[in-house]
């Protein structure tokens, strides 16, 4: 079992923070080899930004992705420069709050809208990318919600722990939807 | 019960101040730059916890100056910075050689001359490492590709240090500092730890620069023995001096103390290189991509194999000279237009053919591109 997971977007959007928290989850709490790299320009905000999650029973060595098993694009400038490269049997996932042009045939495509929904639910976006980890392991089945969710947890101040649990069922959900 | 090791999911930069705190380290001062920075964030928050002190410096120069002084003082010191950085400490690195100070010297390095490519990955710094700072002098410098080694070469490079009584340089890049990997945590006693030797005989014998031994015992700063420190050629007690014999003596113990230790300082790892044809030499990310070409050309049948050094400097000739004489070709992967690979010609002397695969385009050398290199 292998999954070479490319997680895109905007600097500040927290992929980067939601690509670690997935390797992290798959390294100590299912006990496969994970690695997490990440692309990014000199901005601190703004740019495309990129975060590549490598899950493996096998020896990782190669730290970066040649061609995805899963595109996660949470802006239309990021859907462009990294859902490149695909697997033909690739899973891609458009946040459509922010990405409209979409290529909907070829792979297995989902437009799901996660900012948006986050923001509605919580009145912020700030929890956007981990919305965004719910997304993604309901569509993609990589490990136990359980898992991920406890590492999302006790990686934030307990203050923020209601608001990213609220904003991770709610990407559960928002993947039920669109599989349906 | 038996105390397990910890698996904990780390960034590379981590590891090194994580391998820092093993090695006992108890100072760190330098200036931030991409892609060290997080070396210093985390050294922020964890030396003042355990019995250590960190300091935000003006600039780079001044990094190293506090780095040298806080070593004479007693203390296991570290500082971390990228190629420009580096550039600024070289003065005070080559000090830190003529006044024999043990300390680790960290660049994570980045790609192109000046500031260049910040958050890209550069590996042309292996010469600046090696003759950077003027003048004869003995380099040690470890290049780690791995989360786990980034963590295990600190600690080498702490004991490296402390034994030869100099400057060690660990040269990472961009992508080994910025990934993250899980690694199981070594417990306290389980690597090598080396402690500074100290002087017990009276004050008025102590030659803090003995040339009748390789690496004179170091006294720390208040500890009762005075002597001077100087970048000018000195006699045995630290005053300078124009004696020529004197002068002679010390710069050779100064490169001896590297060259006679050979076998304690280099090591490389060796990967599917026993029935090998074909070797790849390479290190820090550039290995990584490589490891995966040696499995995928054994998969095709080429016998190929992997020469990782964890060591660069002292280059490790002897292990290249070995397989010169058995092998069709060495390839050599390196993230510079050709710095490495001058080495590994030399190291060959002409008895294998030498072919060379470099990217400096601020992204990595994919495991393919190499394949292509073993095999065209």
């Amino acid at each position: 079992m292998r999954y070479d997971i490319r997680f895109s977007g905007s600097g500040g959007q927290g992929i980067i923070t939601a690509g670690i928290l997935l390797a992290q989850a798959a390294a100590i709490k299912a006990g496969k080899n994970a690695v997490q790299s990440q692309s990014y320009g000199p901005e601190a905000r703004g740019g495309a930004s990129k975060a590549e999650v490598i899950i493996s029973d096998d020896e990782i060595n190669y730290p970066k992705i040649i061609s995805p098993d899963i595109v996660i694009s949470l802006t239309q400038e990021a859907y462009n420069k990294y859902a490149v490269d695909l697997k033909d049997e690739a899973v891609i996932i458009v946040d459509n709050t922010l990405v409209h042009e979409y290529k909907q045939d070829g792979h297995k495509v989902y437009a799901v809208p996660i900012t948006a929904s986050v923001k509605e639910l919580l009145g912020s976006a700030v929890s956007a990318n981990i919305a965004t980890l719910g997304v993604v392991n309901e569509i993609c089945k990589i490990m136990e919600h359980q898992w991920l969710l406890d590492v999302v947890i006790s990686n934030f101040p307990e203050r923020a722990a209601e608001n990213n649990t609220k904003a991770y069922n709610l990407g559960i959900d928002l993947a039920k939807k669109v599989m349906e | 019960m038996e105390k397990k090791r910890e698996r904990k999911f780390l960034q590379g930069n981590d590891a090194v101040a994580l391998g820092a705190l093993y090695a006992g380290c108890k100072f760190y001062a330098g200036y931030p730059i991409t892609p060290s920075t997080e070396v210093a964030e985390r050294l922020a928050a964890w030396l003042p916890k355990n019995g250590g002190r960190f300091i935000q410096m003006e600039d780079e120069i001044s990094a190293m100056a506090a780095v040298i002084g806080a070593s004479l003082a007693g203390k296991k010191s570290l500082t971390a910075t990228s190629g420009p950085g580096m550039s600024l400490k070289l003065e005070n690195l080559g000090y830190g050689y003529m006044a024999e100070v043990p300390c680790v010297v960290l660049n994570v390095m980045r790609g192109g001359p000046s500031t260049g490519t910040p958050t890209g990955p550069g590996q042309a710094d292996i010469m600046q490492a090696r003759w950077g700072t003027h003048g004869d002098h003995p380099c040690i410098a470890l290049t780690p590709s791995t989360v786990y080694e980034q963590f295990s070469q600190t600690v080498r490079a702490f004991n490296l240090a402390e034994k030869y009584r100099m400057p060690v340089i660990i040269l990472s890049d961009e992508i080994i500092g910025h990934m993250r990997e899980a690694i199981e945590v070594p417990l306290e006693g389980e690597l090598e730890v080396i402690e500074r030797e100290k002087p017990a005989c009276a004050i008025d014998e102590y030659k803090p620069y003995d040339n009748s031994v390789l690496v004179p015992k170091m006294a720390s700063f208040g500890q009762g023995y005075r002597y001077h420190v100087t970048g000018l050629n000195h006699d045995e007690y630290g005053f300078p001096t124009n004696s020529a014999k004197l002068i002679g003596l010390q710069e050779e113990r100064l490169i001896k103390k590297v060259e006679e230790n050979y076998d304690d300082i280099v090591q490389v790892e060796h990967f599917m290189c026993e029935d090998a044809e074909h070797i790849i030499f390479a290190f820090g990310s550039s290995a990584r991509a490589s490891k995966d070409a040696v499995l995928n050309l054994r998969k095709k049948g080429v016998k190929a194999g992997l020469l990782k050094p964890l060591t660069i400097w002292p280059f490790p000739d002897r292990e290249i000279s070995e397989y010169a004489s058995k092998v069709k070709d060495i390839t050599v992967v390196e993230l510079s237009v050709g710095q490495s690979v001058r080495e590994v010609s030399r190291a060959a002397g002409g008895r294998c053919n030498i072919k060379h695969i470099y990217k400096v385009d601020s992204k990595p050398i994919s495991p393919v591109d190499i394949e292509k290199a073993v095999e065209g």
